[in-house]
């Protein structure tokens, strides 16, 4: 495949930034995306220019770091999947390809394609957790009922990998959908009740302080969510929220 | 429960509450409105109470006005704060690929809803207020002083719709009225945190209530603009 990329170079925070094209020769159908980034890298190293800076760890889909908007798409066209699992089979030989970094104003530009996603860190410090006690009588979490459909309902809440999606699509950049999947994961299960007043009023404060925007329930964080997260933990954290408010 | 406007969650459940609000009373708008096709008399009748009652005049009124300025002022705030939120924006950006149109579009629809709604109370709430409040009369006649008259409502609903470019104005205003509801019913349950087994059911109905609703109040229009 012959492509044409029009990627985001900015030197640093403070650089304007601007859209570059790069032609890329004989890419393999097969490759994925960040793969095929990777050979445009080498043969930017080979001529002596910078290479681009992009964020990658694990690369199978777990890690959330690869946030790039390709196409106008958070992880590009394809659904369910992040940067490093989107194949160059989603794309036709003479394409033209625009990268561009997630965009939110708590999502700060480092470097061409790498934004700093640390507010959401500070959102998990504000509440993201239970408090146990691991001096030795820690009773094991297996030992209290929990009913399926709350376990499943939890757990689906908790594959959320804080990768940005949801930010960089909505076009409020409202982190609604990451918190509520936060707040979700521990609201269903026993073990989130002790805190769960304190959990979502912190939450939100601080998602609110970071800079997001408001959620207007276009739903397109929910498409474009690699974990398929879902608008009804939205719905639940408001209702958190509207509990926890009347208690506190 | 103090300051509970100052967060994004509190915000939208409030803009949910006054649009259930907005919504319930579009019903009985329309309903009233019904009337003017179905029976001229009753029109009249229900109008003149809806005119003279004191609670529907000195509480609802004054309430409904409060929902609707908040509704218009609390959406332009969440606007102007959410532009805030992304300074630079997209060089592509597919936005039909993950949202409808309408749901991205909320402020455009309830700005051409406010456009209407200012003519709509240039038409009808202005002239009433001075013809009861500053003139005085609270008889309701088309010659208060001549009580075999009749009542003046249903001739002045046909004679606003004389003139087809009012007619015209009113048949889009509706247009965006619906397309605001398209998106705006659903959105509401899903604001106060209702999101069940219902939600599917409840989206049919939005729809249907989306487009029924201001189909009728077009409908409406057309009626007394032919029907003169």
């Amino acid at each position: 495949m012959n492509l044409t990329l029009k990627i985001w170079r900015q030197k640093n925070k403070d650089d304007k930034g601007k859209l570059v094209d790069y032609p890329v020769s004989d890419i393999s159908p097969d490759m994925s995306f960040l793969e095929m980034l990777d050979v445009l890298n080498e043969d930017l190293i080979n001529k002596g220019e910078e290479p681009i800076a992009f964020d990658h760890d694990c690369r199978e889909g777990i890690c959330g770091m690869c946030s790039l908007y390709i196409n106008g798409e958070a992880h590009g066209p394809d659904r369910g999947v992040t940067t490093c699992q989107l194949h160059m089979r989603m794309f036709k030989d003479g394409d033209t390809i625009f990268i561009e970094p997630f965009r939110a104003a708590a999502f700060p530009v480092i470097k061409d394609l790498i934004v700093d996603r640390t507010s959401f860190d500070r959102i998990q410090h504000a509440g993201g957790f239970i408090s146990v006690n691991t001096s030795g009588n820690t009773i094991d979490a297996n030992a209290i009922p929990v009913n399926k459909h709350d376990a499943d309902t939890a757990f689906d809440a908790a594959t959320c990998i804080g990768c940005g999606a949801c930010v960089a699509s909505c076009k409020n950049s409202s982190a609604m959908l990451f918190v509520s999947a936060k707040v979700s994961q521990f609201a269903l299960l026993p073990q989130g009740q002790v805190e769960a007043t304190d959990r979502v009023l912190n939450m939100v404060k601080q998602m609110d302080e970071e800079g997001f925007g408001n959620c207007t329930n276009t739903g397109a964080c929910e498409v474009e969510c690699p974990k398929g997260i879902s608008l009804e933990s939205i719905a639940r954290m408001n209702r958190e929220y509207l509990k926890a408010s009347l208690k506190g | 429960m103090s300051g509970i406007l100052n967060s994004s969650v509190g915000r939208k459940f409030a803009m949910a509450l006054s649009a259930f609000f907005l919504m319930i009373f579009l019903v009985q708008h329309f309903a009233i409105n019904l009337l003017s096709v179905c029976n001229s008399e009753t029109f009249n009748e229900v109008s003149h109470f809806m005119g003279t009652n004191w609670l529907i005049q000195y509480v609802m009124q004054p309430i409904l006005l409060i929902g609707v300025l908040f509704h218009f002022i609390m959406g332009f705030v969440l606007e102007i704060k959410n532009k805030g939120a992304r300074k630079i924006s997209y060089v592509k950006n597919n936005g039909n690929a993950n949202s409808t149109w309408m749901s991205r579009n909320m402020i455009y629809s309830g700005l051409f809803i406010l456009i209407f709604l200012v003519i709509h109370f240039l038409d009808f709430w202005f002239p009433e207020i001075n013809i009861k409040y500053i003139q005085g009369d609270t008889s309701g006649l088309i010659d208060p002083n001549n009580a075999e008259s009749g009542l003046r409502y249903f001739e002045e609903l046909q004679h606003k719709f004389v003139p087809v470019w009012r007619v015209a104005l009113y048949c889009i205003g509706f247009v965006f009225l619906s397309l605001h509801l398209l998106h705006g019913f659903s959105s509401a349950f899903q604001s106060v945190g209702a999101n069940n087994k219902y939600t599917k059911g409840l989206r049919g109905f939005g729809k249907a209530y989306a487009i029924l609703i201001p189909l009728g109040f077009i409908i409406i229009a057309l009626f007394h603009h032919f029907n003169q």
